[in-house]
């Protein structure tokens, strides 16, 4: 058992590299979660019933099989459909498609949240369907779910290392890598340690936020 | 040709390992998330810090961080060897039993002040109080979100195919590699998955509504809707956030 430091400076560049990755795949899977997920919420809340059903069943199925399984899917099955994309768009095509399956149902229970009033509101003003969601239920149920949402960050980070399966050098890629081809070990605790100390203080902040927003 | 060997060689024993990861991982992190998740609640301040601190690690630690340090970097750091399910399945019950330790907490924490306090007045010890009297009204309050991080720990089994364990996604990478043809095997391993969540779900149920009825509530949901309505429970507790829930 001896810890070496120098091999820790060694791993260094390819750190930030890997983190770079990381962080670029957790915004744009955030981006794609988030979006996505208001339009299962919406789907499901007030469009017709073909779409509804069928939204809630997919929503249902991705939420309840694994990431991992779905990457190899995205990455191995679809490209022979003619669709291919790189590791990392893969990637975040995975996360973003597998969280916004949780984000719609934050969302849905923030639209849930708005007062009943509000909409009976909408309605005594005869504002049009769109203007009803845009300018009176959204805004409301958005402000309730942002500290959530913030959460959700969080646990897509701490996902997103299985991205490394399909070949995306993120943080852990680049620290598998590094210990395979050097033979050394520290590595995979640099990284370890990375995650907690970008998740911990994320967390104690969301729940400032949390006290702030929702009261 | 291969076919019928490779799911008696490899997917049908890959199932059962699933299987098998997924229990022993469940029991594993039930009793850390009970046993934490009790001493959170402790009258000593240094036990309540500890035992936040394990809770407050742990979930921020990547599961699959996690199990890669416990497969590969412990073994040459201690230089000791263990098989490598028995890291996917350590790695597993610590992280998710941190999770589960918030379940625990938050739902004692529900039970109302008055049936703490009149466990004092009748002069039960702390313990005495929490067998008789706590855990018995917060245990059908856990159950439901127990039954969400249960689903997520199922999921969370297939990353052990990553530490070379040879569970049903490793054998669907296996025949991936083989024979080329991917769309079959990894529809089958997303439907099975699926499966396994709702045969998960129907039990948890069954569990909620019996701890309902012994402490004489109703279960929230009867009839088909309990059969079929869905994987996931409606809870105050997000176990995979851990946000919500008593504070």
């Amino acid at each position: 058992m001896n810890w070496d430091w120098s091999h820790v400076d060694d791993f260094m560049p390819h750190f930030w590299d890997g983190l770079r990755v990381t962080l670029e795949a957790l915004l744009f899977g955030s981006l794609i979660a988030f979006s996505l997920g208001l339009v299962w919420a919406v789907a499901q809340r007030s469009g017709p019933k073909w779409i509804a059903w069928p939204v809630t069943a997919i929503t249902e199925f991705i939420r309840s099989t694994p990431l991992l399984v779905q990457l190899f899917f995205l990455f191995y099955v679809v490209p022979s459909w003619g669709l291919s994309m790189s590791p990392l768009t893969t990637g975040i095509v995975a996360l973003g498609l597998h969280y916004s399956t949780y984000t719609s149902e934050v969302y849905r229970a923030g639209i849930g949240g708005v007062p009943v009033g509000q909409w009976e509101a909408a309605t005594a003003l005869s504002l049009s369907r769109r203007r009803t969601w845009t300018a009176v239920i959204l805004p409301q149920a958005v402000r309730r779910v942002v500290p959530v949402l913030g959460n959700y960050v969080i646990v897509m980070l701490k996902e997103s290392p299985q991205l490394m399966a399909i070949g995306v050098l993120d943080m852990l890629g680049q620290g598998q890598d590094f210990s395979q081809t050097t033979f050394t070990y520290e590595a995979i605790s640099v990284v370890g340690i990375a995650f907690i100390v970008i998740a911990y203080p994320a967390s104690l902040l969301l729940r400032a936020l949390e006290r702030r927003l929702v009261r | 040709m291969m076919s019928a060997k490779f799911f008696e060689n490899w997917f049908l024993p890959g199932v059962w390992l699933t299987v098998q990861i997924t229990v022993l991982s469940a029991l594993f992190a039930f009793v850390v998330s009970f046993v934490i998740g009790v001493l959170r609640t402790s009258r000593w301040r240094i036990v309540r810090i500890l035992s936040g601190a394990y809770f407050e690690i742990f979930r921020s630690t990547s599961a699959l961080v996690f199990m890669f340090w416990i497969a590969f970097t412990v073994p040459m750091l201690l230089h000791i060897k263990f098989a490598p399910m028995f890291s996917g399945i350590l790695a597993l019950g610590i992280t998710y039993g941190a999770y589960g330790s918030e379940i625990v907490r938050g739902a004692l924490a529900a039970v109302p002040a008055a049936q703490r306090e009149a466990g004092i007045a009748l002069n039960f010890t702390p313990m005495q109080r929490l067998r008789r009297i706590e855990l018995p009204q917060a245990w059908p309050e856990m159950l439901p979100p127990f039954n969400n991080l249960l689903i997520e720990l199922l999921k969370g089994t297939s990353l052990v195919s990553l530490i070379a364990v040879a569970d049903m996604t490793f054998a669907g990478n296996l025949k991936r590699l083989v024979s080329g043809d991917s769309a079959p095997i990894y529809t089958l391993l997303l439907v099975l998955y699926f499966v396994f969540a709702f045969i998960l779900t129907r039990v948890m149920r069954l569990l909620e509504r019996r701890a309902k009825a012994r402490v004489g509530q109703r279960p929230a949901q009867s009839g088909l809707r309990a059969l079929f309505g869905g994987v996931r429970e409606k809870s105050a507790i997000d176990p995979i956030t851990s946000a919500g829930g008593a504070k």
